[in-house]
């Protein structure tokens, strides 16, 4: 197995994936490496990549008029960075910046995308630990919105 | 059941509604002795009584110490006081944090907006008995960084080699440059082994449900997670029923819990 692979193999997003699904995927995979202040995409941008972290962290960023950009949740090392590549129209939601030196392996969403058609069980499996993080995103999405440390004593 | 008045010693701001006030015995007795998660019932004069965590550490007991958000009609007249006022302290009153139980484990902190002050005196035993935990983690989440509680003190504490301190806020201002999220996000990462940790939870309940989640999920047993609840007190000493959670009461068989013992209670919505 090669580094990439090795690497690929023990990153939290893919473990347990088999081996030679690994390789597979791994054609479509590089290394990467951005600086503190880096944007890793903006919003509206073409999707065509998704990010698994290795180290460091990645702030998800709305710009909002007269508020500039908001931060409405951070990304982490063994975490996987968009999603927006595996649906049409395939353009970011998002601005994605570096909030300190972050290094990643970025996947061509285009050669998964292709991929995954030819092996359906790749896809399957890509979809289900994808569909793991949406939900975990979600939920972690409505606990804010509930503001709990809030004033609970204002209704 | 009489309350013993109490001076104000000194009082420090920690954000813009809550308050850490020193008292101090009026008849400059000894202070009060107490264990990691009990509670006094703070009495300020014409106005009632209301339930205070102790927040200090209980080998320095030359005052003791409280911190309090000024959120009902007590507490913002005590928010209010200034140093050399009176207020009367019952207690102390409740069960503790399972401290000396856990040791020879790996021991996980999780507290939420201003839980982080009745878990602090866990924290400072951790701290003092250091050699006899595992690895220790401590998992803080709070509204905006303004809303961090004893900020200086989390500086220290992620400033020391033998601890995992990760805070996170869900809504960060214009210089936050850390995590952003709920605080159970932290739980997946902790520096723990999830077969050897007692975890400590310490928050409001909707945040202590989804962090017994995660907690489970990372492999936590069951029987060594412990939380701290609250609910509305009157007496203090189990007489008046007014903090009752099935047959629980909150301020003698609580506030701390093995999560298990209360956990079918938290799913009844009328309690």
């Amino acid at each position: 197995m090669g580094t990439l692979e090795t690497i690929l193999s023990e990153h939290p997003f893919l473990k347990g994936l088999a081996l030679p699904h690994i390789e597979l995927i791994a054609g479509c995979a590089s290394n990467v490496r951005f600086n503190k202040g880096d944007y890793i995409f903006r919003e509206d941008e073409e999707a065509d990549r998704f990010y698994l972290v290795r180290h460091g962290l990645i702030a998800l960023d709305m710009f909002v008029p007269q508020r500039g950009p908001v931060t409405i949740d951070t990304i982490q090392e063994g975490e996987v960075l968009g999603w927006s590549w595996l649906f049409p129209p395939y353009r970011w939601h998002f601005d994605a910046r570096a909030l300190q030196l972050t290094r990643a392996v970025a996947f061509d969403g285009k050669c998964l995308r292709e991929k995954c058609d030819k092996d359906a069980q790749l896809g399957y499996d890509l979809v289900k630990r994808f569909s793991q993080v949406f939900m975990q995103r979600l939920q972690s999405a409505r606990l804010q919105l509930l503001d709990l440390y809030g004033d609970t004593t204002r209704k | 059941m009489i309350p013993r008045p109490h001076r104000i010693r000194e009082i420090r701001r920690d954000t813009n509604d809550t308050y850490t006030f020193d008292l101090v015995p009026a008849d400059d007795g000894p202070p009060m002795s107490f264990a990691p998660g009990q509670f006094n019932m703070i009495y300020v004069a014409g106005v009632g009584e209301v339930p205070i965590s102790i927040s200090g550490d209980p080998l320095e007991p030359r005052a003791t110490v409280h911190t309090v958000r000024a959120v009902g009609s007590v507490t913002r007249v005590m928010c209010a006081l200034k140093p050399g006022a009176i207020v009367g302290l019952r207690g102390p009153f409740g069960t503790a944090w399972p401290v000396r139980e856990a040791y020879g484990s790996d021991v996980i902190v999780v507290a939420g907006g201003i839980g982080l002050a009745p878990i602090r005196p866990a924290i400072y035993h951790l701290f003092s008995y250091r050699d006899n935990y595992g690895k220790l983690a401590i998992l803080y989440g709070a509204r905006t960084p303004r809303d961090l509680l004893f900020r200086r003190e989390l500086e220290k504490w992620r400033s020391r080699f033998d601890v995992d301190v990760d805070i996170t806020v869900d809504s960060p201002g214009e210089d936050w440059y850390g995590k952003v999220g709920v605080v159970t996000n932290l739980i997946p990462r902790a520096h723990v082994d999830p077969m050897e940790t007692v975890a400590l939870i310490c928050g409001p309940e909707v945040m202590i449900r989804f962090t017994v989640i995660a907690l489970r999920d990372r492999g936590v047993a069951p029987e060594n997670i412990y939380v701290s609840l609250e609910r509305n007190m009157k007496c203090g000493v189990g007489l008046c029923g007014h903090c009752q959670c099935g047959p629980e009461f909150i301020c003698k068989d609580g506030p701390v819990f093995p999560f298990s013992r209360v956990e079918r209670y938290l799913k009844v919505r009328e309690l």
